[in-house]
């Protein structure tokens, strides 16, 4: 287990700058995620800790020690890629201590801790099969394995649920959840799924163009998001906001709102409009109403509502929950 | 109707097929019938197909008159070793070009295959003045050398496409895993490439096998190959056809056995790079 500590880290690519100079300190055992829309630099970011890119400037600090020059098998850092990348002419067996054979440990230690590995992901009947014969989620597990037989200091984690299907996703995001209580290790996982992020982290860094919008706890982040960025990327479905003479009201360039802060009503409130979607998922139904002059308001309401496309109801923030942000999408004091 | 005109397709595109197939074989199959007819027969106006005196007697004449083994022996070592050591030089070259490539890869590449544009004649004197100062005229190592160099840039070539199919995130995983560069060569890059190296490996013997140019202007007595071999019947007093056929068909014989054994690995490299 280990600290990481980004310092001045930066990164451009042929004159393209894709990390602007970033500072970052991650604990031992945190697991923290990247989270950011795709090309905000978040694998980039990962890439560089992981030492696959040379770092434009600034320093990489595993455990305070000076990592930045360091090739990627020597930082003690184990990394699943979001195409598993196994190696297809292996078995499981083989992928799994390849690490081990690499550091050339001895045949017995091999086979124990692969045994081990294969114990704890519920690989035990596939160690002899080849990569092509296991599904989108064994494949995963594999992957994983050849992650912890190494007992690395840190694992990052590039996008590893993206290719599995939605039901799969949930289950292996939980399994994921489970294994860094289990083995306590330092872990960043980059994601574009902010529910992934939510659910896993400690602590969520948003990313966005290369710069850090925000760091911090995932509730931080949806109660007190710091910018307009990390305010509509942060909970689903995403903030409403209302900018012009709405937002002036309450001394703001812009006004955030989230869903479930916005009350119905069939016969009063402060805004009135027409239903222009709604969504019954059994335990929410989200209603998209449509203000003249505003826009849509989306609103949270109980699962048994029974509204229609059409329907004039009325909306009503509860104004203790505003977000008020400047023209520089900062959020402002409340 | 539109099945009629599928099955009318069909038709036109097997018969076409079949055009081109017996085209290309037909001088083959000239060349094995002519070996089996005596010297009168073989240059026969009009020219006889199936019914003539049909004679084993080129093969036997053949056979006693020259070494046939000794020239075999020589087409095996140098087919097979120029290819084995091109490949020696060409996994790495190919390895290099493909996983850390630079703005001027593909300049390179085509620098490498725009010397296969250069007729060989054209280097024949300056190669000829280097092996006769080297002592490496009429040897064998010579001939793996020469060929070995000649068909470098289209192993290059080949590999190339090869390992660009091998996906940058297993070699990613490797280098996390602890794996050096040779290692990576060794355990994940080979094995994942060895049915293009395979195909690599064939086609190559198949060229130098049948390459003529080198082998007959590099070569006296001892290390000529297969096609130095048939060289020598066409004798200053005319050509004897018969004879000659049948010294081709002695030749061919061992290569198109092995294209046939291996057509399906050949077939399979060759279309690599084209069907993913």
């Amino acid at each position: 287990m280990a600290s990481i500590a980004l310092k001045n880290v930066s990164k451009s690519f042929g004159g393209r700058e894709v990390i602007a100079s970033l500072d970052l300190q991650i604990e031992r055992g945190e697991l923290v995620v990247f989270v950011g829309p795709s090309g905000c630099g978040k694998s980039t970011l990962l890439r560089l800790i992981a030492g696959l890119e040379d770092v434009s400037s600034g320093e990489v600090l595993i455990d305070g020690r000076d990592a930045t020059m360091l090739p990627p098998a020597w930082r003690g850092l184990s990394m699943v890629f979001q195409s598993y990348a196994l190696y297809p002419h292996m078995t499981v067996r083989e992928n799994i201590a390849f690490p081990l054979k690499m550091a050339k440990r001895d045949k017995e230690t091999i086979q124990r801790k692969v045994n081990d590995a294969a114990r704890v992901l519920n690989l035990q009947d596939y160690l002899d099969r080849k990569p092509r014969e296991l599904s989108g989620g064994q494949r995963q597990r594999v992957a994983i394995g050849r992650a912890i037989v190494r007992e690395p200091v840190a694992f990052l984690f590039d996008e590893p649920l993206s290719n599995l299907d939605a039901a799969l996703r949930v289950n292996m995001r939980m399994e994921i959840a489970a294994l860094h209580r289990q083995l306590g290790a330092t872990t960043i996982y980059v994601t574009h799924d902010q529910i992934e992020a939510m659910t896993l982290a400690d602590r969520i860094v948003v990313l966005n163009a290369g710069r850090v919008e925000q760091i911090g706890s995932p509730l931080e982040l949806y109660r007190r998001p710091a910018t307009l960025f990390v305010a509509g990327f942060i909970g689903s479905p995403r903030m409403n906001f209302l900018d012009g003479a709405e937002a002036s009201r309450h001394g703001a360039a812009t006004v955030g709102i989230r869903p479930e802060h916005v009350s119905l009503s069939a016969s009063d409130g402060r805004w009135q409009g027409k239903v222009s979607l709604a969504e019954h998922l059994g335990s929410d139904t989200f209603v998209h109403v449509e203000v003249a002059g505003l826009g849509t308001i989306a609103a949270r309401a109980p699962g048994d509502l029974d509204v229609r496309h059409g329907e004039t109801l009325w909306v009503t923030p509860d104004e203790s929950c505003l977000h008020r942000f400047d023209e520089q999408g900062r959020a402002l004091a409340a | 109707m539109a099945r009629a005109a599928d099955d009318r397709h069909k038709w036109l595109v097997t018969l076409v097929a079949w055009g081109l197939a017996l085209a290309i074989f037909f001088p083959i199959l000239w060349t094995l019938l002519t070996s089996f007819k005596t010297e009168a027969a073989a240059v026969a106006i009009p020219p006889q197909f199936l019914f003539f005196d049909w004679t084993t007697e080129n093969y036997t004449e053949v056979w006693a008159r020259t070494d046939y083994l000794r020239h075999f022996t020589n087409s095996v070592i140098i087919a097979v070793g120029s290819s084995l050591v091109g490949l020696l030089v060409a996994i790495p070259a190919a390895w290099s070009m493909a996983f850390s490539p630079t703005r001027r890869t593909r300049g390179v590449l085509l620098w490498m295959l725009s010397t296969k544009m250069l007729p060989a004649v054209g280097v024949l004197v300056p190669i000829y003045l280097l092996f006769k100062r080297a002592g490496l005229l009429d040897t064998r190592t010579g001939l793996v050398i020469v060929l070995m160099l000649s068909n470098l840039p289209i192993m290059v070539w080949m590999l190339f496409t090869y390992f660009k199919e091998i996906p940058r995130d297993i070699l990613e995983a490797a280098r996390m895993d602890g794996a050096t560069a040779g290692r990576e060569l060794l355990h994940i890059l080979t094995p994942m490439a060895l049915p293009g190296i395979a195909s690599t490996l064939l086609l190559n013997v198949i060229l130098a096998w049948n390459e003529s140019f080198w082998t007959l202007n590099l070569t006296a007595a001892s290390t000529g190959p297969l096609t130095a071999f048939i060289a020598s019947f066409s004798a200053p007093e005319g050509l004897f056809y018969a004879k000659l056929s049948a010294a081709s068909t002695l030749a061919i014989a061992p290569i198109v056995v092995l294209g046939w054994l291996s057509q399906k690995q050949l077939v399979r490299g060759l279309t690599f790079g084209a069907v993913k």
